[in-house]
């Protein structure tokens, strides 16, 4: 971010950015074996942008670690293959289809089946196989009430678990990174950040994102309150509304199975962030992973969730 | 007036400020929190179905606000808060970050953390009950923390008839003790119904004898440009950069963030602890080069000379370095329900990128929160307690006092066995 000249007035956005930059490095410091948890949503799109400045003129040092459902968009797909390439970094694929077939997991059965919650299995399988002992996340504090008590440094213990009530104090810029052998630690460095925040920095910054988060033309299905993109793994069921050629974006992107879709003609940057500013609903409100409980997000937390 | 934040170019115009609440049980510090973030409308229509739903179902009369702040299942179920819970809201003029801090048990511990990185604090009153033990003890933390700014939010002022007397009975018995204090040099008294909204975010009707500020345009407007330490030049370097590429193969970056202080291009500078000078050459980024660098921004600054620099190591101006030694004295607030300080403990100690070991020297006195007196005769000291120590540490350390910088002199103790941060310190 640029700062004004001759004065030392920093606006919001830089404060940010410069703080993030600051957990990334001590990630790096303090770490043996850390990874960046890349997803091709655009908070992990943004957290490698800051990692690409943490250490420029180097190239980041850890590499891009993908937990690949198997029902992720195809452009999300393409958009971290080609992202990786451009950054030179490494780039680590752990397929959840890996651990149905070593029958770590169970596939949910039925015509509402989602992947969404063996992700944490296979997260987990792949930090092990790794030996990574940080994983930088893009999760934020604004983002689902749970994580409103996320520290910068999250440590959990050798199952990869959470303990909300047994969590280390962060005071001013001192993280303590210590652990036994067998723990590990995920790091959010944008935990400050809210939406809006990303949004306006991936402008400012001029950071491209997957076509996905602009208006297009899709098939659709309403189901339970979201509005699924119709495809190989969201099939309509009988009594269910389907929409043909709905003008839609997404306002995040993970599983196909559990991302809805919002009604939107927001076909820039602008026009997003002018969306974000008058929505009415949490941008999670659009997850039916969410959904499921009203504490959906702090137990899949504790079981080792991003 | 349109509480509306910018989506345009104005939002690169606001600034950043971080406040800490705090507040006894009951004094309704989670509904002022709530009603800052729905008069200010920041909240969102899922969440307040959300937390529509739960108040009926937990029986309440109204829409309870409070609900809005409380995250874990343990805390709604019980009411209560357990950690520190950080929230976020915007107006056209600035960004808030609230450090919302529990009222009960482990409560110094959490606002200690909380306060660690504010700029401003709301202290909460309850108009019926007044000044209390607690109240100086939330002024004495803060101040102990250097917040310069305190807002004494006197709530709950409809069960009070919305009095003039009682408020201005209550602002004068906190200024009686505020003035024990050194740090404080800015503080504001509201009076407020944050259950009803007066002056929270729009102003009170029912106290046509305030003329004072909301407290939302206080958080706006309140000055905070001269908190940060422009003029004592600290670069703890955090991570050396060797890209080992074909382009930048003899490049070497000290990257960190400037913790006081300017940095330019030509500047002369002095490397601790070994002592040597040299200048900055460029200060590197992958928007092109800089022409500064200062608290609190991140950089990469390369130099004149090739010096062996590491990760630990502070980058100064020669007339103005900052202390070096392994000698300090610190108040300390201990953090462990597990084990207490002790006199010959030794911890790993962590100050800006460095850590070294430190043994504890000697306990000098332990201070009784609520009365500010000095208690001598004590060697030990348990959760939540604050104190003055001396430590003696494996490895020089390049310091400030906290008083003259907030990153420079403030460190954690980390228990060696179990690596649980222990204690926060403030050197002296």
């Amino acid at each position: 971010m640029q700062t004004e000249r001759n004065s030392y007035r920093v606006n919001h956005l830089a404060q940010l950015e410069s703080e993030a930059i600051f957990i990334l490095r001590e990630t790096a410091a303090q770490f043996e074996k850390p990874a960046l948890l890349f997803s091709g949503g655009k908070d992990s799109i943004v957290m490698a942008h800051l990692a690409r400045k943490a250490f420029y003129p180097a190239r980041i040092p850890f590499p891009l670690v993908h937990v690949d459902t198997g029902h992720n968009f195809e452009e999300t797909i393409q958009y971290r293959d080609d992202y990786a390439k451009e950054i030179g970094a490494e780039l680590v694929v752990g397929l959840v289809q890996d651990s149905i077939d070593r029958g770590e997991v169970q596939e949910e059965k039925g015509p509402f089946a989602s992947r969404n919650a063996l992700q944490t299995v296979t997260l987990l399988d792949t930090i092990e196989r790794n030996q990574y002992d940080a994983c930088l996340g893009g999760g934020r504090r604004d983002e689902e009430k749970a994580r409103a008590k996320e520290r910068f440094f999250s440590h959990r213990d050798d199952f990869g678990q959470w303990d909300p009530k047994n969590q280390r104090p962060e005071l001013w810029n001192i993280f303590n990174g210590r652990k036994q052998h067998g723990e590990h630690f995920r790091v959010f460095p944008l935990s400050n950040w809210t939406e809006m925040d990303v949004w306006q920095y991936i402008k400012a910054e001029k950071i491209p994102l997957p076509n996905l988060y602009f208006t297009h033309q899709r098939d659709v299905v309403h189901r339970n309150g979201s509005m699924l993109a119709i495809s190989d793994v969201v099939i309509p069921q009988a009594g269910e509304e389907v929409e043909k050629g709905a003008t839609v974006r997404f306002r995040t992107i993970g599983d196909m199975t559990c991302t809805g879709a919002v009604y939107s003609d927001a076909c820039d940057m602008d026009s997003i962030i002018q969306e974000v500013a008058t929505a009415r609903q949490t941008e999670r409100g659009t997850r039916a992973d969410d959904r499921r409980s009203e504490t959906a997000m702090e137990d899949r937390k504790k079981e080792g969730y991003f | 007036m349109s509480h509306e934040v910018p989506y345009d170019e104005g939002y690169l115009e606001m600034d950043l400020l971080r406040f800490t609440t705090a507040g006894s049980v009951d004094d309704g510090k989670s509904t002022l929190i709530g009603r800052l973030l729905y008069d200010s409308k920041n909240t969102f229509e899922d969440q307040m179905d959300a937390v529509e739903a739960t108040s009926k179902k937990r029986g309440d009369e109204n829409v309870n606000l409070a609900l809005l702040t409380d995250g874990l299942r343990a805390e709604r179920e019980q009411g209560i808060t357990i950690d520190v819970a950080y929230r976020y809201f915007a107006t056209p003029k600035r960004k808030f970050i609230i450090a919302d801090t529990p009222g009960h048990i482990q409560y110094t511990r959490n606002m200690v953390t909380g306060a660690s990185t504010a700029n401003l604090a709301i202290i909460l009153i309850d108009a019926r009950t007044g000044v209390i033990e607690q109240t100086c003890r939330h002024a004495f933390i803060a101040d102990l923390l250097r917040i310069r700014h305190v807002i004494l939010a006197v709530n709950k002022m409809d069960l009070v008839d919305y009095s003039e007397e009682r408020f201005n009975e209550i602002t004068e018995d906190f200024k009686k003790f505020a003035s024990r204090l050194n740090n404080i040099t800015d503080m504001t008294a509201i009076p407020i119904s944050a259950l009803h909204g007066d002056n929270v975010v729009d102003k009170s009707e029912a106290m046509p004898w305030y003329q004072g500020p909301t407290m939302l345009y206080q958080l706006e407007t309140v000055y905070i440009g001269s908190d940060q330490n422009h003029v004592d030049a600290r670069f703890p370097v955090q991570w050396v950069i060797r890209p080992h590429s074909d382009e930048y193969h003899d490049f070497r970056g000290y990257a960190g963030r400037v913790a006081g202080g300017v940095f330019k291009p030509g500047d002369e500078v002095v490397v601790q602890p070994s002592g040597f000078t040299t200048k900055i050459k460029a200060i590197e980024s992958l928007d092109g080069p800089q022409e500064q660098a200062f608290a609190p921004l991140s950089c990469t600054m390369t130099l004149e000379d090739e010096i062996d620099i590491s990760r630990g190591d502070m980058i100064a101006k020669p007339n103005n370095p900052p202390q070096k030694g392994q000698e300090i004295e610190a108040m300390v607030c201990w953090f462990s329900d597990n084990v207490e300080l002790q006199p010959r403990g030794k911890y790993y100690l962590r100050h800006t990128t460095k850590e070294v070991k430190a043994i504890v020297q000697e306990v000098k006195y332990k201070v009784d929160i609520n009365t500010l007196h000095k208690i001598e005769d004590t060697s030990t000291f348990g959760l939540n307690e604050i104190g003055r120590i001396s430590l003696r540490t494996s490895a020089p350390l390049l310091y400030d006092s906290y008083r003259k910088n907030r990153q420079t002199g403030s460190f954690i103790l980390i228990d060696s066995k179990t690596n649980e941060t222990v204690a926060a310190g403030m050197i002296v």
